[in-house]
C-alpha cells in the first residue's frame, strides 16, 4: 500500500490542490436526472463558495440524495453541468473523477460506508493509502481523526462491534481524514443523540469555516439552522432558497 | 409580570436598574425589560404590599429607591411556583394567523406559500442565533434550548403546511385564493 496509486491522465498531478481559486467547490447547473421514468431532478442550479456551509432540505423524495450524489460525481445526470473544484466532470472519466475525489472532497453518505472486518484505522486511512500515502503516515493521521469525532482508542475495533453513532462518526473521521477541500455530507448526523450530533456538526462547519465548502443533506431544523444558506428542493426543483447568516 | 419581579427581589433588597439587569441575565434570549416598566410595576407592587420600599440610596448619582420582598410577596411567589403554567401554543399564533390570512384574504402577488417559505428562513435565522455556543449555566441552558424546541414545532408545522398547499399537495381546493402555483426560486437578500 506504500506505492503511489496509479496517476489518472487529467487528473490533477499529486500534491497540487485541486485549482479552484475563489470560485465555487461545486456548481451544478441546471442539473436534471431520472431513475427510469421517474424525474429526481428537474433542472436544479447550485454553487458552494470556499468557507460556506450550505443546508440542502426538503421532504423526502425531493431529490436531495440524487444531487448529492451528483454533485460528488458519483451519478452523471442526464442534462446539466458539474463543475466540482474547477472541473467540469462531463470531460472526466471515471477513473479521474474518481481520483479528483479523493484528492478534494470528503463524502459521507447515508447507509454503509464502513469496510466489514477492517479495523477502523485502517479503514479512515483509506483515503489516504488509495493516494499513495504510506502505511504509519496514514493510521497516524486517522488516529487523529478518529479523536476529533470523539473515537479515540477505537482504532482496532471493526464495524460489527460498533453502534450505529459510532459508524457515523468514523465515516465523518473518513470523510475528514485527507483534508479535503470540500464536504458532502447525507445526514452525517441522523443516527447520533443530539448533543453528540452537535460535536460532529461542530466539526464539520468548523473545517468547512476555515476555507473548506460542506454541502449537508438533512431533514433536522436544526442542523439546517446552522447553515449559511438553505436551498429546499421538493418535486426535484429549488422551491426555495434563503440566506441564513 | 410580577412573580418575576419578586423571584429577582428574592436573592436581596435591590433597585430597579439591578431588578431589571437581573431580569436580562437570567432571560437573556427575551426582550430587555424597560426601564419604565420595572418601576411601574415595583409601585403597584408597594401599592399591594408584595414589597416595601426599604431605603433610598444615592451612590452620588440620581436617587434610587430600594425594594425588597415582603411575607405577602413570597407566599404570591410560592402559590405562582405551585400553580403550573398554562400550555403556550393552544390559540392561534402570529404563524398560524398569517398563513390564515394569507389563504383567506391574499392582498396583492403575495401566495400563501411565499408567506411560509419567507416565515421558515425567519425561524431559520432566529434557530441558527440561538444554536451559537452559550455558557454552562444550567438555568440558561434549558430557556434555550425550549425556545429553539418551539422554533423547530413551529418550523414542522410549516413544512406541512408548505406541503398541503404544494401542487398535488392534500389541501382541497375552494380556499379564497384557489390552489397557488409553484413559485419558483425565491431567493432572498442577507440580512
Amino acid at each position: 500500500m506504500s506505492q503511489p496509486a496509479d496517476r489518472q491522465p487529467g487528473a490533477t498531478p499529486p500534491g497540487a490542490a485541486p485549482p479552484t481559486g475563489d470560485g465555487p467547490l461545486v456548481a451544478l447547473d441546471a442539473v436534471a436526472h431520472a431513475y427510469a421514468r421517474t424525474p429526481a431532478l428537474r433542472g436544479v442550479s447550485l454553487a458552494v463558495a470556499p468557507g460556506e456551509v450550505v443546508a440542502l432540505t426538503g421532504p423526502s423524495g425531493g431529490g436531495k440524495s440524487t444531487l448529492l450524489h451528483v454533485a460528488a460525481g458519483l451519478l452523471a445526470p442526464q442534462a446539466g453541468r458539474v463543475r466540482l473544484l474547477g472541473q467540469d466532470l462531463a470531460g472526466l472519466g471515471e477513473a479521474p473523477r474518481a481520483a479528483l475525489r479523493r484528492r478534494g472532497v470528503g463524502i459521507v453518505l447515508q447507509y454503509g460506508q464502513l469496510v466489514p472486518d477492517l479495523p477502523l484505522v485502517d479503514d479512515v486511512a483509506l483515503p489516504l493509502l488509495l493516494e499513495g500515502s504510506a502505511l504509519e503516515p496514514a493510521r497516524t493521521a486517522a488516529r487523529e481523526a478518529l479523536a476529533l469525532v470523539g473515537l479515540e482508542g477505537l482504532g482496532d475495533a471493526v464495524p460489527a462491534g460498533l453502534s450505529g453513532g459510532q459508524a457515523q462518526r468514523a465515516a465523518v473521521a473518513r470523510a475528514l481524514v485527507a483534508q479535503p477541500r470540500l464536504v458532502l455530507a447525507d445526514e452525517p448526523v441522523a443516527s447520533l443523540d443530539p448533543e453528540g450530533g452537535r460535536q460532529v456538526l461542530d466539526l464539520l462547519v468548523t473545517v468547512a469555516r476555515r476555507g473548506g465548502g460542506l454541502l449537508l443533506v438533512t431533514h433536522d431544523n436544526a442542523v439546517a439552522a446552522r447553515a449559511d444558506r438553505e436551498v429546499r428542493l421538493a418535486g426535484g426543483v429549488v422551491a426555495h432558497e434563503a440566506v441564513l447568516r | 409580570m410580577v412573580e418575576l419581579h419578586l423571584a429577582l427581589l428574592l436573592a436581596g433588597p435591590a433597585h430597579g436598574y439591578e431588578v431589571k439587569k437581573a431580569h436580562d441575565a437570567w432571560f437573556p434570549d427575551a426582550r430587555p425589560l424597560a426601564f419604565g416598566q420595572v418601576y411601574a410595576t415595583l409601585g403597584r407592587m408597594v401599592r399591594d404590599g408584595l414589597v416595601e420600599v426599604v431605603e433610598t440610596r444615592s451612590d452620588g448619582g440620581p436617587e434610587r429607591t430600594v425594594y425588597a420582598v415582603t411575607a405577602t410577596g413570597r407566599e404570591r411567589l410560592d402559590r405562582w411556583l405551585e400553580e403550573p403554567a398554562a400550555p403556550a401554543g393552544t390559540g392561534p399564533e402570529d404563524v398560524v394567523r398569517k398563513a390564515v390570512v394569507a389563504l383567506r384574504a391574499p392582498v396583492g402577488a403575495r401566495t400563501a406559500q411565499d408567506v411560509l417559505a419567507r416565515q421558515r428562513t425567519h425561524h431559520l435565522r432566529r434557530m441558527r442565533e440561538l444554536s451559537e455556543p452559550g455558557g454552562d449555566d444550567v438555568a440558561l441552558r434549558l430557556a434555550r434550548r425550549h425556545a429553539l424546541l418551539h422554533l423547530d414545532a413551529d418550523l414542522r408545522w410549516l413544512d406541512e403546511a408548505a406541503a398541503a398547499l404544494a401542487p398535488g399537495g392534500s389541501t382541497a381546493a375552494g380556499t379564497a385564493g384557489g390552489p397557488t402555483p409553484a413559485t419558483p426560486t425565491t431567493p432572498e437578500a442577507p440580512r
